[in-house]
């Protein structure tokens, strides 16, 4: 099962970033671990001064925006 | 150049068919010309500002800083600070990275200070206020960034680094990736958009209600109220303004068109930067957010240098 990371202290885009994945998850019936890191150390453990970011299984693939639909949905459907 | 939108709100007025001498009539047109205006101008500066911002990263402000002086890396910080988000809770992440880039503490804490404390939708916002918007609208600038200029000296002369509690694991500078010209450029504009839509939907709301407060301040509390509490006469005002403001948050965008009317009505134009720079540079879920970073010695320097700098900025601009 793949892990998703959302980095984010707790800013609106971080939440809505979150909230996006866990939904477009759902409806894909992806099943994945989703995660929502707000641990500041945590954050910088991966290295990302943009926030929100997206960690899938230990990768950053995504930093500093707000991802469209279809951009959640190819990392989502990423092997 | 910005009467294009007084046009606009006159043509709507006549194509809505009331009248400029009726009070509704009044009211929707300062309204279509303020949203559309703010909108658009918002939008045009994220845009530029994104096409920097999608470029940053904490290992090229170290390679640009490289040789250069102290002054220059605050400078820099604080011109950093500006165009990058407006909400603290962003800004943070960014300034652990300048530190893990090992950037001096104190141009690392010039860009913590400016990042809240000025920003560039306010900024707009007061300069599209009218004739005096422009005056004011450096006024806000230059105060700010006179604030985090000597934050960021102050903290290098105490050498106030010693009281970070986090310590970031030092970032080798990594070589990025690098793409086609074209297609690079293709990104970048599809992200300044992205960005700058995405920033005016976020922030819509705000100035929206903002702008029907400040309607409603404007239509229906008395001028004199403003100058009783608010006003040169009452020495206390600014000390109110500053520490009622510190642990309060709301968005630029919602607080700009309030404190156009706060002008508006003759309250000073310190007593109101002071306001808004207390009530947006810092809040309670920013200084918990800190905490897990400084410590307590050094957040509660952090929050008495701005409370103090609002104040003493407050009564001197007051004074002038």
């Amino acid at each position: 099962m793949k892990e998703i990371r959302v980095l984010g202290t707790g800013c609106a885009k971080c939440k809505q970033l979150y909230a996006k994945i866990k939904q477009q998850a759902g409806e894909l019936n992806i099943e994945a671990n989703i995660i929502k890191d707000e641990d500041i150390a945590s954050i910088m453990s991966f290295n990302v001064t943009n926030i929100p970011a997206i960690v899938l299984d230990g990768k950053v693939v995504s930093s500093g925006k707000l991802l469209s639909d279809k951009e959640i949905n190819e990392i989502l459907t990423k092997s | 150049m910005l009467g294009i939108f007084t046009k606009l709100a006159d043509w709507s007025i006549d194509k809505l068919g009331l009248s400029l001498d009726t009070n509704l009539g009044k009211s929707i047109h300062f309204f279509i010309e303020d949203t559309t205006k703010i909108f658009i101008l918002i939008y045009m500066l994220i845009f530029i500002i994104s096409l920097f911002r999608a470029q940053l990263s904490p290992e090229k402000i170290k390679i640009y800083l490289s040789g250069k002086s102290r002054w220059y890396g605050y400078f820099l910080a604080v011109f950093l600070g500006v165009i990058t988000p407006f909400c603290s809770c962003s800004s943070i992440p960014l300034f652990l990275g300048l530190i893990a880039a090992r950037i001096p503490f104190g141009i690392a804490i010039a860009f913590l200070v400016s990042s809240p404390l000025i920003s560039e939708i306010a900024a707009i916002m007061l300069f599209s206020m009218g004739t005096k918007g422009m005056f004011i609208a450096s006024i806000y600038i230059l105060t700010g960034v006179i604030i985090s200029v000597t934050a960021g000296w102050l903290a290098d002369k105490f050498t106030l680094e010693r009281y970070l509690v986090y310590k970031p694991n030092i970032v080798e500078i990594e070589n990025t990736k690098t793409d086609k010209r074209s297609e690079k450029i293709k990104v970048l504009i599809k992200y300044a958009h992205t960005f700058a839509l995405d920033t005016l939907k976020s922030i819509a709301i705000y100035v929206v209600i903002g702008l029907m407060i400040g309607a409603f301040m404007h239509g229906y509390i008395p001028q004199e109220m403003f100058i009783k509490y608010l006003g040169r006469d009452n020495p206390f005002a600014v000390l109110m303004a500053a520490i009622v403001g510190i642990p309060l948050y709301a968005s630029h965008a919602g607080v700009v068109p309030i404190i156009q009317v706060l002008l508006e009505k003759g309250v000073p134009i310190g007593t109101s930067l002071v306001a808004l720079m207390s009530i947006t540079a810092i809040s309670l879920p920013e200084m918990i957010m800190l905490k897990k970073v400084f410590s307590v010695k050094l957040l509660l320097i952090f929050i008495v240098f701005l409370l103090l700098a609002f104040i003493v900025t407050g009564y001197l601009l007051n004074f002038i």
